[in-house]
């Protein structure tokens, strides 16, 4: 590989790298469930995107094939899955009261990058020069944006969309730094995230059933409220009559 | 090839259990299929003890990964032990619910592939692979846990699988780490447990620090460490008992024990903090715990909360370092896997008499059912370390570790913290049993003759006894079976380890320490 188009595919990677991390961000400020299921899916083939570049550049089959896997399962097959488990409506749900408002969610997201970054740098300077690059600490800040989604979303489908930005944060650290694990085990994790989006639709089209609300985060019944439980049934019981 | 009958036997059984026949044929297959697995199981682990050479399956394409030494021996051996006695319980517990034909298989299908997932994690040496099973015992409890179909039986299954799946997002990341670290170390060696120690020494520390950190949080999420444990006492109370058992007593240690794996690895490491962490967040754990326990209101909350403590216990012990105090660990794996299953099949049993989970619902068990109430006694005297039982036995071995290596504020604060954890089990169990006394007395006088009827006057009582008195239910007998069994290495292992036994712990005990 000449050097000129060696430097052109890393421009692009990067390129692809920014855009993963803005995909990122948008998951973390959009109210709209289906907008979320968007983002995921461009960050999924952003991810897939900068894989085949890597591949492309280090000339390693074993990314393409992280690349096809991304591509198959990520926007084919989850938007399936959850159109066959889950309840319609967790598309049309609006999150409009959020643990905390956007602007300060983007704040708290833009300290997350700052912070990833500094987790990232020790660990570029300690690999080999082949496999450093953006994608570290773009995979962590993916990875600590997507854990903090999950820590304030109260929607099904956001949640669930949070833990797979959480793998495809991973993953994108991981095409950087341990680009040669077997393939067999890239499949059998894909796999995996196939079960966790049906699982968690099966789980959600539950919870509508019985509490007619998808919105998961809001069901708080199970907690140590050990001294007013009896009591507190005692209360609600006397109103009752 | 043993090793991959271990990993199919669950599998032809969730196939089988699938077949739509009559209500007693997946009942029957889930306990002949793990009676089978506990007998491989228990020969794999005594060749070991005897000095065998690891297990492995043949090396061919993804079967080189698959190998057990004596701790993955333990733990696979402790699994099918474990599993065996709930599907015993199974049959009455959920033969009383008189469940529809399509959602009892759902059970023993959704069963079958929870144990599959858990064997598969000691039996794999590949970390990724193993992160992936890791995973897969989250999913494939889910709707176990759900399976009451009560809005707060969903609510604890959705926290447990976000939650663990927070956790296996940062494990992940973790694992990924870890294989780069392997790449930079230069080692020809296969990514497993056994070539992740040869080559710890020569792994850049920060690559290792940071997988070991990661892989640390992010399991110990699952395993139901500190401030990671808000999941645990929700999901393993509102799933059915049996499948409590399984979560409580296996699952736990089952992953716990990928997170002692890396302990090797980090102490052949220079200068690694791995014991450090382990005591921090072991000692945070049981003390945690310990106080928790004195405010729960659901026995089964009460019997979760003590996993979270044994888990910081174990962790702790890890910490210690020494040999003794791993063998302590290990003891204390096997006793927590035996004691608190046996706790939770007692809590079942509870559960089948009175009908509530609330302890402030239940009194005077002993006289509603001396089974239950005596079940219910011994378990919490197990659980807590009173002598001599299993859990006693493996605690002071802990302790005396901890004096000898004079540690001794860390071996003083887990004493003071199990000291707690006992008075506050025994004093709910104690209330629940013998509890008559108290409440009863003023107003039990005419309240016990004419058994049934609630009395109109207090108010406490009226939202308490109309759940107790509907239904004084008999235990059936297969729960009382699988008492008896789960009941015989909790008295045996305080008194007596035997010898084959002994040698595996002291196997397994020498594959953490390096």
């Amino acid at each position: 590989m000449s050097g000129a188009t060696g430097q052109l595919l890393e421009n692009l990677n990067a390129l692809a790298g920014g855009l993963f991390l803005l995909a990122a961000f948008g998951m973390v400020a959009t109210r709209q469930a289906r907008g979320c299921l968007n983002l995921f899916i461009t960050q999924s083939l952003l991810l897939a995107a900068s894989a085949a570049l890597l591949g492309l550049r280090y000339g390693s089959e074993h990314l393409y094939g992280v690349a096809v896997v991304n591509l198959i399962s990520k926007p084919i097959i989850v938007p399936w899955l959850l159109r066959k488990t889950s309840p319609g409506e967790v598309y049309t749900r609006r999150e409009v009261e959020q643990v905390l408002n956007i602007p300060t969610s983007l704040l708290i997201a833009l300290a997350l990058v700052v912070l990833a970054y500094f987790l990232g740098r020790p660990i570029s300077n300690s690999v080999a020069s082949q496999f450093r690059g953006p994608n570290i600490a773009i995979g962590i800040a993916g990875l600590l944006l997507g854990a903090y989604t999950l820590t304030v979303r109260r929607e099904a489908l956001p949640l669930l969309l949070g833990v797979l930005a959480m793998e495809n944060g991973a993953f994108f650290t991981g095409i950087a730094i341990s680009r040669n694990l077997p393939m067999l085990v890239e499949l059998a994790i894909a796999t995996d995230g196939l079960i966790v989006v049906f699982i968690m639709g099966v789980l959600t089209r539950a919870v509508q059933k019985h509490a007619g609300t998808t919105a998961v985060g809001e069901l708080a019944t199970l907690k140590e409220a050990a001294a007013e439980s009896p009591a507190q049934a005692a209360k609600e019981e006397a109103l009752a009559k | 090839m043993s090793v991959l009958i271990i990993l199919l036997i669950p599998l032809v059984a969730t196939a089988l259990v699938c077949i739509p026949l009559k209500r007693a044929w997946p009942m029957a297959v889930t306990v002949v299929a793990n009676a089978a697995l506990l007998v491989l199981t228990t020969n794999i682990a005594w060749r070991l003890a005897a000095g065998g050479p690891f297990v492995s399956a043949p090396p061919v394409w993804m079967l080189k990964w698959i190998s057990v030494d004596g701790l993955g021996a333990l733990i696979v051996l402790l699994i099918s032990l474990v599993a065996t006695t709930a599907a015993i319980f199974s049959i009455g517990y959920l033969g009383h619910e008189n469940l529809a034909p399509g959602k009892l298989r759902l059970y023993y299908a959704n069963y079958n592939l929870f144990i599959f997932s858990m064997v598969a994690i000691p039996v794999l040496a590949e970390p990724t692979l193993v992160w992936i099973v890791v995973e897969l015992t989250t999913l494939c409890s889910a709707l176990l846990v759900s399976f009451d179909n009560t809005t707060e039986a969903l609510e604890a299954s959705w926290k447990y699988v976000l939650l663990s799946l927070l956790g296996a997002g940062f494990a992940l990341f973790g694992f990924l780490v870890l294989f780069a670290a392997m790449q930079a170390s230069g080692s020809s060696q296969p990514y497993t447990w056994s070539g992740l120690i040869a080559a710890a020494p020569r792994m850049p520390p920060v690559l290792l620090q940071t997988a070991f950190v990661f892989i640390l949080v992010g399991l110990g999420t699952k395993v139901g460490l500190v401030p990671m444990h808000t999941w645990l006492p929700d999901a393993h109370s509102q799933a059915p008992s049996p499948v409590c058992a399984l979560l409580s007593g296996v699952e736990t240690t089952a992953i716990l024990y990928v997170i002692l794996r890396m302990f090797p690895v980090m102490q052949a490491a220079p200068n690694s903090h791995a014991d450090a962490w382990a005591i921090l967040l072991g000692l945070i754990s049981v003390g945690t715990a310990a106080f928790l326990l004195l405010q729960v209101s659901d026995y089964k909350r009460m019997f979760a909360f003590s996993t979270v403590e044994h888990m910081g216990v174990i962790l702790t012990a890890v910490g210690l370092g020494t040999s003794a105090a791993s063998y302590g660990a290990m003891q204390q794996i096997v006793a927590h896997s035996v004691t608190k299953s046996f706790c939770f099949f007692a809590a079942g049993a509870t559960l089948l008499v009175v009908g509530t989970r609330e302890i402030a619902a239940v009194r005077s068990l002993i006289r509603r059912s001396p089974a239950a109430g005596a079940a219910l006694v011994l378990g919490g005297l197990a659980i807590t370390g009173a002598p001599p039982l299993a859990v006693f036995l493996s605690e002071f071995s802990i302790l005396k570790a901890g004096v000898t290596q004079s540690r001794y504020i860390v071996t003083g604060l887990l004493a003071v913290f199990i000291v707690i954890a006992f008075f506050g089990i025994m004093l709910h169990v104690n209330r629940i049993v013998f509890g008559a006394s108290d409440e009863d007395r003023t107003d039990g006088l005419e309240d016990k003759p004419i058994d049934g009827k609630k009395h109109p006057d207090t108010p406490s009582q009226q939202s308490n006894n109309p759940i107790i008195q509907q239904s004084v239910n008999p235990i059936p007998l297969s729960c009382k079976l699988a008492l008896v069994l789960a009941s015989v290495p909790v008295l045996l292992l305080g008194v007596y380890i035997p010898k084959p036994l002994h040698d595996l712990l002291a196997l397994a005990a020498g594959a953490l320490t390096k």
